[in-house]
């Protein structure tokens, strides 16, 4: 059962939820209990733009369970507006003609769910952003 | 005042055009597409559903109201696809939007017209001062079972309203109602796809309720049908609406922008406030929009919305409905439209 796995993670699957260091300024997503650049511990939730450029991708042919329905699918690291690098499904898109440097935004998608009966788990994805 | 203070939609990129369904089923494609006024429908990808789309409808409607999320105290999200029967879909949109905790939401249904009702309960709760601001979504991944004549319109989309009483983008002039209990459409628990009554679903039941609810507001401000500059009829295809409206006495270019079935599809609880979004995308100020929705079993709320000079200013912070109708879009061939829309059997 991932219930309280997945529900912990609300603010950062929803939401983009992340820790600004209040003495440094770095951001952490998801947020921290000890800031990696200054090791302060005070932090300012903020939601992130979604907004970034595609750094690195591959193509997933042969799904983890789950997942069988995206195959072919593109996962990828994605750098954010904020200095963020973000690691997520790129939907939306044919995944051959995905290349570096591609403007792409987040869009509140479902992951995965828990069987035909089971919970539904909601994150975020990245589509091409074309202003849609 | 009260009205609308921000909107938003969002429609899935994939589509399935009418030939690709008849094909399968031997139909004849091109008195479908003259029958029903329809070419092609959205389809919603593998890991899009009624939530998915509410939010992303939601997060637009924000971008233009530009409110805090917090000022939102109720949220309601009007669908026949909920992804659970028991759970609201509600929570989802509230969480994902930072409105938490302090919300008052419930899920409704009411067929297609279950948008509506809570656009008239969000306008309502703002009217009595209950809430500074309410959201309200019609929203559907509907079904269609396969073969059957609603294959070919049942799509999916999602349109949003944050309801106000500061920074009107359209202004409630009036609202009413007209409803019976009228059976002609339905989906029994546990069914995977809705039955209709076919032809019943016409005259008795979509022109009855449509027709009443237009004459009950008429009658009550006064107006006459030549009084609207634009129209919105729930589109169930391309014909009811159209047939509907002429008979009524109103214009092909009071409803040219709302009239969105043909390349869209029915997106039931999404489908009038579809419209009305379309509408508002094109409107200018101090215009006057009659919406009437209407809602199988049955039902149809009518409103009308005066616009105001705010609407040119937030209009472009989010996209507009003929934008995502009509470009970057997806053709499916019919097997993979199935195994989107889960109607293939997998072992478990």
């Amino acid at each position: 059962m991932n219930v309280p796995k997945h529900w912990r993670a609300i603010p950062e699957r929803y939401r983009m939820e992340a820790g600004k260091c209040r003495k440094c300024g770095e951001i952490s997503f998801p947020s921290r209990l000890i800031c990696p650049a200054c090791n302060h511990n005070e932090f300012d939730l903020v939601n992130l733009s979604g907004k970034g450029k595609l750094l690195t991708h591959t193509i997933i042919r042969t799904a983890p369970e789950g997942f069988g329905d995206f195959a072919p699918y593109a996962v990828g690291i994605v750098e954010l507006e904020e200095g963020v690098r973000i690691m997520g499904q790129i939907t939306d898109c044919d995944p051959e003609k995905l290349k570096t440097g591609d403007k792409l935004t987040s869009k509140f998608r479902r992951m995965n769910e828990e069987g035909k009966t089971g919970m539904i788990m909601y994150s975020y994805k990245f589509v091409p952003d074309i202003g849609i | 005042m009260i009205g609308i203070i921000g909107y938003g939609t969002q429609i899935p990129r994939y589509r399935i055009k009418v030939e690709e369904i008849a094909k399968v089923w031997g139909a004849d494609a091109s008195a479908i597409k003259r029958g029903l006024n329809l070419n092609e429908k959205s389809v919603p990808a593998p890991d899009e559903d009624c939530a998915t789309l509410s939010v992303n409808a939601a997060l637009n409607a924000l971008k233009r109201a530009s409110i805090d999320p917090k000022k939102i105290g109720a949220v309601y999200v009007g669908s026949e696809s909920h992804p659970y029967a028991v759970k609201p879909t509600g929570t989802i949109v509230s969480e994902a939007l930072g409105i938490c905790p302090r919300v008052h939401t419930a899920d409704l249904e009411f067929a297609c017209k279950a948008g509506t009702e809570g656009m008239f309960i969000a306008l309502q709760l703002v009217k009595s001062g209950a809430v500074t601001c309410a959201l309200a979504i019609g929203a559907d991944t509907s079904q269609g079972a396969p073969g059957d004549a609603l294959e070919y319109s049942a799509s999916a989309g999602a349109a949003a309203f944050i309801m106000g009483a500061e920074n009107l983008i359209a202004e409630l002039v009036e609202t009413d109602c007209y409803m019976t209990d009228t059976p002609d459409f339905w989906r029994r628990e546990n069914a995977h796809y809705p039955e209709h009554g076919g032809r019943f679903t016409g005259e008795p039941a979509y022109m009855k309720h449509v027709t009443g609810a237009v004459l009950a507001i008429l009658e009550k401000t006064g107006t006459k049908p030549e009084d609207f500059d634009y129209l919105i009829f729930h589109q169930p295809n391309g014909k009811f609406p159209v047939q509907v409206a002429k008979k009524l006495g109103f214009k092909e270019p009071q409803y040219r922008y709302g009239l969105l079935t043909p390349t869209l599809g029915n997106t039931y609880s999404g489908s009038s406030p579809m419209g009305l979004a379309a509408t508002l995308d094109e409107a200018k100020p101090d215009q006057t929009i009659l919406l009437v929705s209407y809602g199988s079993g049955a039902g149809s709320d009518a409103f009308i919305f005066r616009t105001t000079e705010r609407l040119l200013k937030v209009r472009k912070h989010a996209p507009k409905v003929r934008k995502q109708l009509d470009e970057h879009r997806y053709y499916l061939e019919y097997g993979a439209y199935a195994k989107f829309r889960r109607k293939i059997l997998k072992p478990e």
